[in-house]
């Protein structure tokens, strides 16, 4: 089952003080989220990423089109009370402390009030703010606000959590303790919808990403469908510095780095560079195909989406 | 009351107290204090009118302040600090946000009204050393007091659903000061003709009337006031600030929080 089913939402605001003119933020978007997935909405800033996620908040209104999330209208209140929502460089009521700031959220999202204390508790041990859960949120770092805005988009139990930018203010261990999160929570069964603009991370934790330029959407897909093998490529890794001359009569794309090299070679060749290696008794390492990174596909597509735009100018 | 509106109004209120808004009581206090001294070695037979008088303008002008300034800020600090994303991602309508802010602003006035009132009837105990029956029309004094604070509670709230705080004070301060002369504006329509009377009348029943809310100078002379008065002031109220604070819902459900 689709757990967010995007249908055309579209949002043109009209900008200028006197003469007023439109400027579409976004194009019609189509976009379908399955349940249990890790979906990333990668794109630069200003794409429509944001855009798209407060329509789908209910916090701007779209020109045109609809959403369904976990199979309702997306304007039914019910529906807000299965999903969580981290937004961009949050900022929280600055004169709560993080515990009393979970617990208004937790009133408002229908916590009941025997389960919140034990829930926040949980909470704030799964984000590392336990040690100051009695301090004013203005003392908070950004990283510290980070944290407490992943702890409020979770604290209800959601099905479904939009997180905007969540890698954005942490230092690369907060880094990797989001990434491990995200994955916590798919594991929990939850789907997990972020926008990014950090490909490392959507590479790493995405099932499925789409890639959205200036309002358009650019492509979607499975992350190992997009970063798909190049045909016929193979990278051989080998220990040492020596590169054999059968090997650089194979191919002219060699690289040494401290104390391995490597080489691109056909398919073909894989048993002509391996023969060489023996034969100089250098050790093998590694043997895999060659893939495009999401990094290669998402600057493809964005010179194309620029190309294309230039055109149409 | 629904209970997100409670939930929304106790964090108003405790969003009010933690950003030291009842400091203001310590002002009162020192106005107060020292009014009552200076009266009590000044005047002669007229201590009760004056720390009545003194003491319950007092009282409505700081709450009318608190209620401008704190009430511009409630929808537009949130947005802009962008602290609403979080709250509207769940299951709160928009309209309970409002009338949540309106209460919580509105029970931080009630509270302050209640403690500056305390000041009020000590400063009188210490200038008169006695209350009498009279005095009793100083609580309906104060209530209509707190009345008025609904009114611009609801329209700092409405100016505030759509344009900048600094507007937003200037024009819920001028309604006030327009609204304070509103029986002079309804004479004014009285004595004018043709289209100048029909839109001075219709400008002086459009501004909220806080003339009819204003009876302390018939407290401090100790004046009866009709349980009539008490029920149209409080019907006109409870109407005008529904009113307001209905526009200001209308106008926030179709806003876009960029």
């Amino acid at each position: 089952m689709a757990s967010i089913e995007i249908l055309g939402l579209e949002k043109t605001y009209m900008v200028g003080f006197w003469r007023k003119r439109p400027k579409r933020a976004l194009q019609p978007l189509h976009l379908t989220v399955e349940d249990g997935e890790i979906f990333g909405f990668l794109g630069p800033n200003g794409a429509g990423k944001t855009t798209t996620l407060k329509m789908l908040m209910g916090l701007v209104f779209p020109t045109a089109g609809t959403a369904r999330i976990l199979g309702k209208e997306w304007t039914d209140p019910e529906v807000k009370a299965q999903i969580g929502f981290l937004p961009e460089q949050p900022y929280f009521y600055d004169y709560l402390t993080a515990h009393e700031l979970l617990d208004y959220y937790g009133q408002l999202s229908g916590v009941p009030a025997k389960d919140r204390k034990s829930r926040i508790d949980e909470m704030l041990i799964r984000v590392g703010l336990t040690d100051v859960k009695g301090l004013q949120l203005r003392k908070f770092s950004k990283g510290m606000l980070q944290r407490v805005g992943i702890a409020q988009a979770i604290l209800h139990n959601p099905k479904l959590v939009f997180l905007d930018e969540p890698m954005s203010g942490l230092d690369p261990l907060g880094r990797r303790e989001v990434r491990d999160l995200i994955l916590q929570l798919q594991q929990e069964g939850k789907t997990v919808f972020f926008s990014t603009h950090i490909l490392s991370d959507a590479e790493a934790l995405c099932d499925r990403v789409a890639i959205i330029h200036r309002g358009e959407l650019q492509g979607v897909g499975a992350v190992e469908e997009l970063t798909k093998a190049v045909q016929g490529k193979v990278e051989v890794v080998w220990q040492g510095t020596h590169v054999p001359a059968s090997i650089k009569a194979l191919s002219g794309e060699f690289h040494v780095a401290g104390e391995t090299a490597r080489t691109v070679v056909s398919e073909s060749q894989v048993d002509v560079a391996i023969d060489a290696l023996r034969r100089e008794r250098l050790r093998l390492v590694s043997i895999t195909p060659v893939r495009t990174s999401l990094e290669s596909y998402f600057v493809e597509k964005l010179q194309h989406s620029q190309t294309t735009a230039g055109k149409s100018a | 009351m629904n209970a997100r509106i409670a939930y929304i109004a106790s964090n108003t209120f405790r969003e009010a107290v933690r950003d030291r808004v009842l400091y203001n009581l310590i002002a009162f206090a020192v106005l107060l204090s020292a009014a009552a001294i200076f009266i009590g070695q000044i005047s002669i037979e007229i201590e009760r009118l004056v720390v009545i008088n003194l003491g319950l303008t007092a009282v409505s002008l700081f709450g009318v302040v608190i209620a401008i300034f704190v009430g511009i800020g409630l929808v537009s600090k949130e947005i802009e600090k962008r602290t609403l994303y979080t709250v509207l991602s769940r299951p709160v309508r928009r309209w309970e946000f409002i009338v949540g802010k309106f209460f919580g602003l509105a029970g931080t006035l009630v509270v302050n009204t209640f403690f500056m009132a305390i000041g009020v009837f000590g400063a009188l105990l210490y200038v008169a050393h006695r209350f009498s029956s009279g005095d009793s029309s100083i609580l309906i004094a104060l209530y209509f007091i707190i009345l008025e604070f609904l009114i611009v509670c609801a329209l700092a709230l409405l100016f505030s659903s759509f344009s900048s705080p600094l507007l937003s004070a200037i024009f819920a301060f001028s309604l006030f000061v327009i609204g304070s002369f509103a029986d002079d504006l309804r004479g004014f329509a009285t004595l004018t003709h043709g289209l100048t009377r029909w839109i001075a009348t219709g400008a002086a029943y459009i501004v909220p009337n806080f003339s009819t809310l204003n009876v302390i100078s018939a407290a401090a002379h100790q004046q009866a006031i009709s349980w009539q008065l008490v029920a149209e002031n409080t019907l006109y109220a409870v109407f005008y600030a529904a009113m307001a604070l209905s526009g200001a819902i209308l106008i926030f459900e179709r806003r876009n929080l960029k």
